[in-house]
């Protein structure tokens, strides 16, 4: 019989592989260009970082006389710049912010899939639970810069338009601007821990689906949906399990006496939420068969 | 001689008459099955690969190739059997197992707004078993290897459909590898290309590395292939060497003879079934079927029959010819 036999000796081993260090760090820094040099993420953070300024500015514009209504943030707006960060936070926080996440997270793995470009990084290979947690640590990177540059464009703007005296508080008394300051921080602590739990249930979808549209869309429609069930009061403590219920209670930070424990609490239903949605994003991604 | 040949005539599943030693297998499959619903993609397959082969993995659209390579990388987990590929289980030492395997599965697939070259750049990164200090290198010099590094810093959205198909076989060869497996990788190629493509197969499988590759273009996998695999409808109907899977085929005999009908009667006798070809100026040509039977077997017998022999020649049909027979003449998908 003849073959054309071209089996070469069997001596093509699998040659040795020497892992590099820093792998994780490297993989995380390809993620992070990835998500940073995209130019409608880019464009999402120019928007957010231009709603403190369009505050600020309009306030500054048309100083509402003492007494006369608007929200209690915006009355202490004129007396101290760091108002105008929490304020900027408390209008991003129920649509925008959760619009820029529904976008990066839902896109994260939904996005990769839909580019066919998952199949090529599993195959590089990536294990699948370390690509989730790479391309996750990329996404809530931009969480919270997305945060933080509300944060700080709204306080320096602040400071620009209404100088920086003693910051006084919802609840009268009036702090040094450096405790001021602290509380600020912890202020975005507690809007990044909020929407940690959207993240995660925005990176589920983004595992369950090819289409990241399908994904960005399903947790912007969860957003409205929590909302619109939190704004009945018929549901009573039901209200307390959805996950933006308790979204705004950092407005205790801006109160003298604070407590932790109570805000703590405050913190358990994003936490429960992050909990819960992250496991289930690892166990579809570990799990499902690669088609796209 | 490590043949593996199949059953000639039936379409049973190819069963190998010798099984070669596993360890001389870059990949090896046991009765990989895969469902989707009620419908069997890839139905009880013993893909068997040797080391150094250039493999042609045939098979009409939707006969269960892509579901097979895709079980192959782990992408997909079997619903029965196993695969092992390099020696290892996959999927469970595919982490292991998949650095050393360059893949280009469904087309080429990169980030829109990367440029080529920061597209490879980011597949190697996420490689841990490369060192970062030479990634620049091996990003050039993969381009360089399939002639892009012209078009390195062009947004990927702006390669053309050749040109996407370049970058992906440079992301298979971003480096070196003991087995490729490459999923159509001409489509979408000029003539030139085309060409190239073959030319580093035939590099590759000269350095010793195994290629799997997948294609419907016949002609094309005769020219580069050792080894070949036909499969239709989620089952592998023949696998082995070109040589030998050609051998089944029917393989016919033309005799140019000025007495056809002795020599039809001759060959009756022999069993064998003839066919009377064109014939011209007192010459007649026919057609037979040579079974199991030898050129020099044949043409003893008619000569002994006294039928004067002016002509014999083997027809061994083309790989495509093959194929058609095997896999049916229809346009239509099977399922």
């Amino acid at each position: 019989m003849s073959s054309v036999d071209t089996v070469a000796a069997p001596t093509i081993g699998i040659t040795s592989t020497t892992r590099h260090g820093g792998v994780f760090a490297r993989q995380l820094r390809s993620e992070l260009r990835l998500v940073f040099r995209r130019r409608r993420n880019l464009a999402m953070l120019v928007v957010l970082g231009a709603i403190p300024i369009l505050i600020g500015t309009a306030v500054k514009v048309s100083t509402p006389r003492p007494g006369e209504g608007g929200p209690a943030f915006i009355g202490q707006l004129t007396n101290n710049g760091l108002f105008l960060a929490f304020t900027a936070l408390t209008i991003c926080l129920p649509v925008f912010l959760p619009l820029a996440i529904a976008v990066v997270c839902g896109d994260a793995i939904a996005g990769e899939a839909s580019t066919g470009t998952l199949r090529y990084l599993l195959t590089v290979p990536v294990s699948r639970t370390r690509l989730l947690l790479v391309k996750s640590l990329g996404a809530l990177t931009y969480v919270a810069a997305a945060i933080t540059l509300v944060a700080l464009v709204g306080m320096l703007t602040g400071l620009a338009l209404f100088g920086s005296h003693g910051v006084t508080l919802l609840s009268g008394d009036t702090i040094p601007f450096a405790s001021g300051l602290g509380r600020a921080v912890g202020v975005v602590i507690f809007v990044f821990i909020d929407l940690l739990g959207l993240a995660a249930l925005a990176f589920f979808l983004s595992t369950l689906t090819e289409v990241p549209i399908g994904a960005m869309a399903g947790t912007v429609a969860l957003v409205i949906a929590f909302a619109v069930l939190d704004s009945v009061p018929q549901l009573g403590s039901f209200r307390g399990i959805l996950l933006t219920h308790h979204w705004l209670d950092y407005g205790d930070l801006l109160r003298s006496g604070y407590s932790i424990t109570s805000l703590a609490h405050s913190l358990l239903v994003p936490i429960s939420y992050t909990a819960i949605f992250a496991s289930a994003a690892w166990a579809k991604m570990t799990s499902a068969d690669i088609t796209s | 001689m490590t043949a593996i040949v199949a059953a000639p005539d039936d379409g049973a599943p190819a069963e190998p008459s010798e099984p070669i030693a596993p360890e001389s297998l870059a990949v090896k499959t046991v009765g990989l099955t895969r469902r989707f619903g009620a419908h069997v993609a890839v139905n009880d397959v013993n893909l068997q690969v040797p080391r150094g082969a250039v493999f042609g993995f045939l098979g009409p659209n939707g006969s269960g190739k892509t579901t097979t390579i895709r079980l192959l990388l782990g992408l997909m987990t079997p619903h029965a059997g196993s695969v092992e590929v390099l020696g290892g289980a996959v999927p469970a030492r595919a982490s292991e197992v998949l650095a050393h395997v360059g893949t280009l599965v469904e087309g080429p697939a990169f980030h829109p707004y990367l440029s080529g070259r920061d597209n490879l750049r980011r597949l190697d990164a996420f490689d841990a078993t490369t060192d970062p200090r030479t990634s620049k290198q091996r990003v050039a010099t993969a381009l360089d290897r399939v002639g892009l590094s012209a078009a390195a810093r062009k947004n990927y959205r702006r390669y053309s459909l050749g040109m996407k198909q370049r970058l992906g076989i440079a992301a298979a060869l971003l480096r070196p590898r003991d087995l490729l497996i490459l999923d159509e990788p001409t489509n979408g190629l000029d003539p030139q290309g085309t060409r190239e493509v073959r030319t580093l197969i035939r590099e590759l499988a000269a350095d010793g590395a195994t290629v799997l590759v997948s294609s419907h273009l016949l002609a094309e996998i005769e020219q580069v292939a050792s080894h070949v695999g036909i499969m239709s409808a989620g089952r592998l109907l023949r696998q082995g060497s070109l040589a030998d899977v050609l051998q089944g085929a029917n393989t016919q005999l033309r005799i140019e003879t000025t007495n056809v009908d002795d020599a039809l009667r001759v060959l009756a006798g022999l069993g064998l079934d003839a066919e009377q070809g064109q014939s011209g100026q007192g010459k007649g040509s026919l057609l037979a079927k040579m079974g199991d039977l030898t050129a020099d077997r044949i043409n003893a017998a008619l000569v002994s029959a006294g039928v004067p022999v002016h002509g014999l020649r083997v027809e061994r049909p083309a790989l495509e010819d093959f194929f058609v027979q095997l896999t049916g003449e229809g346009f239509d998908v099977v399922r």
